[in-house]
């Protein structure tokens, strides 16, 4: 039980890091980074549950029978591009927050939000 | 040609976007998106007229057979939406040129048309496709160029918003795309459809189960349910006046339209509602938006936040007809989404050209606006009007139908509510409306003009839209009442 499904393990325990990452921290890079942590451990449940035991490659070839699954792998090139761009918007949105506040942490940005109002 | 029209609805703002490069002009620029906008109102309405005729229409994209190639499927249902979202994209678009020149600097003009595209392309997409894969996708497009647009606002705070909506968005759409992974898992397909005829042999998983919870949490973040709105007043008070009133017209519109869909076309009917006490969480929550939300809009000192809070509790009466879950309360709660959408940008709109000519949009800058902006302040009014559902106007009629709805499934205690909840939209309105029929102008300001023709000519026709539709109800209620039975007929 516990080894058979040691990918969803390492799914669920990297999705819960980076998701307390995002919630619990007040940096807006370290968000970020959670962020990124939070979607790589979904690129992974996709991709290891594609794999077929002692399935290779999906490339016709003689002799073998048993392929893995491409098609999640396919997907989840595209989840990976739509990933990066995330954390390039989100990089650059600090960026500007920096240049804007002087500060990239949460708790500054909200005390100057409220001097303003 | 009228074949490929449900490609060509999503590909032609797609391609759109990258050609503004090419265009240097600012007015090119704008007249170029303009037309590229009416071009997709125009598919848009050919395609809803073809599908009240003839049905849904189910186009394979390159050729390929439906489980194993991309579908995309325009049934009664995502023909109203796509009519919503370009129809509304396009008339927002007319005050564009104008707004924008007053709000974003001006190397940034060709940016902000091809982000708009891209936005609008992505929203069309979401609608368009029966692929649930292609839904994250296409909402990643959209919602990416949204962080954009909304970073694209003047003040630092637009910039701090769009950060949060980023965060806030991203863990949605990553959310729907666990469900996602968790239903191909299950199923093998990623075709709706599909989807919708495999699910039901293992529902009762745990994998489905928690597929389900996955994607309705996604989906309620994107459309900013109650609990989980906190992004959506400062992404819409800061946005740029054009953004606010797009968004505020479609984005959590589509959000609403995915849940539909998931919940009635890809789950099933009878899943969606025992798996999870669907019903009275969104009633539940449905209420305590309208509540909360309309009494936070009360206390707003910037208008444009006033109207954000009050997004979010028109949201509430959809999500409360949605979870009637009989046919008239879906009925209700698509008719709600297109006459909202119709009063939200029409008031957007009002507040994009008060900036124009006054440079900010808090309440005690309004003083004296009713005389000298007759035409703007009496937008806001009949679209206050709406939002209080005042008869002969839009509001009126779908909150009739959602009071009609939740009677008719014997919840008394619920149309009172409905009631109540307009009584606080009577104190927000009245706020804005005393301060600019009742007070002096602000000193030193005695000389502001009502707003140009760019704005007026697009923000009453929106305004008409509110009366008309309000008055010869034929076409929506028609549009809404086949699509929710067709919903129904589905998932018996």
């Amino acid at each position: 039980m516990l080894m058979g499904l040691y990918n969803y393990w390492v799914v669920v325990v990297l999705m819960m890091v980076g998701f307390y990452i995002v919630i619990a921290h007040g940096n807006l890079i370290k968000k970020i980074v959670g962020l990124s942590i939070f979607q790589t451990s979904v690129f992974i449940f996709y991709i290891s549950m594609a794999k077929v035991d002692g399935g290779t490659a999906p490339i016709l070839a003689e002799g073998i029978s048993q392929y893995s699954n491409p098609l999640p792998h396919v997907l989840i090139l595209t989840a990976i591009v739509v990933g990066i761009a995330t954390t390039a918007v989100g990089l650059a949105l600090a960026v500007r927050i920096k240049e804007a506040y002087g500060s990239i942490e949460e708790e500054e940005i909200q005390k100057k939000d409220n001097l303003d109002c | 040609m009228l074949v490929h029209l449900p490609i060509l609805q999503v590909i032609v703002p797609l391609m759109a976007a990258p050609l503004c490069l090419l265009l240097t002009r600012p007015r090119l620029v704008w007249l170029f998106t303009l037309i590229v906008s009416g071009l997709a109102f125009l598919i848009s309405s050919l395609l809803l007229q073809q599908v009240m005729t003839s049905g849904t229409i189910i186009y394979q994209l390159g050729g390929w057979d439906a489980p194993w190639g991309i579908e995309y499927r325009i049934d009664q249902l995502s023909a109203l939406l796509l009519l919503i979202i370009s129809g509304l994209s396009t008339v927002v678009l007319l005050a564009a040129h104008t707004s924008i020149r007053k709000e974003i600097p001006a190397d940034r003009y060709t940016l902000f048309y091809i982000l708009y595209l891209l936005s609008l392309a992505g929203m069309l997409g979401i609608v368009a496709t029966a692929d649930a894969f292609n839904v994250f996708v296409f909402l990643e497009i959209s919602s990416l160029s949204a962080y954009a647009l909304i970073a694209l606002g003047k003040d630092r705070r637009a910039l701090w918003a769009s950060y949060q909506y980023l965060i806030m968005g991203t863990i949605g759409a990553t959310f729907i795309l666990i469900g996602i992974g968790l239903m191909y898992q299950m199923t093998g397909t990623l075709n709706m459809y599909d989807l919708s005829q495999r699910l039901p042999e293992v529902e009762h998983t745990r994998t489905v189960f928690t597929a389900f919870a996955f994607v309705i949490v996604g989906v309620c973040l994107k459309l900013a349910l109650f609990p989980l709105h906190l992004w959506l007043p400062n992404a819409y008070a800061y946005a740029p006046s054009i953004v606010t009133a797009f968004f505020a017209a479609t984005a959590t519109k589509v959000a609403i339209y995915l849940l539909i869909r998931f919940t009635f076309s890809v789950f099933g009917l009878s899943f969606s509602f025992t798996a999870l006490p669907l019903q009275i969480l969104f009633l539940v929550l449905g209420l305590a938006g309208i509540f909360a939300a309309s009494t936070s809009a009360i206390y707003q000192k910037n208008v444009k936040h006033l109207f954000a809070y009050s997004s979010i509790a028109q949201i509430g009466y959809m999500i409360v007809g949605f979870s009637i879950s009989t046919a008239t309360g879906l009925m209700a709660t698509l008719l709600h989404l297109f006459n909202h959408a119709l009063m939200k940008s029409a008031l957007f709109l009002a507040l994009g050209a008060v900036m124009y000519r006054i440079g900010s949009v808090q309440l005690n800058q309004f003083q004296g606006l009713g005389r000298q902006m007759p035409l703007t302040m009496a937008a806001i009014v009949i679209g206050g009007l709406s939002l209080i559902g005042v008869p002969l106007t839009v509001g009126f009629v779908s909150k009739w139908y959602l009071i009609l709805a939740s009677i008719e499934n014997g919840w008394w205690p619920v149309a009172v509510l409905i009631l109540l909840g307009s009584l606080l939209a009577i104190v927000y309105v009245w706020r804005i409306v005393e301060v600019a029929y009742f007070k002096p102008p602000v000193a030193g300001r005695e000389t502001i003009n009502e707003a140009p023709l760019s704005f007026l000519i697009p923000i009453w026709i929106l305004v008409t839209a509110n009366i008309y539709f309000g008055i010869d109800t034929r076409l929506s209620v028609q549009v809404a009442q086949a699509a929710s039975q067709s919903l129904f007929g589905v998932s018996p």
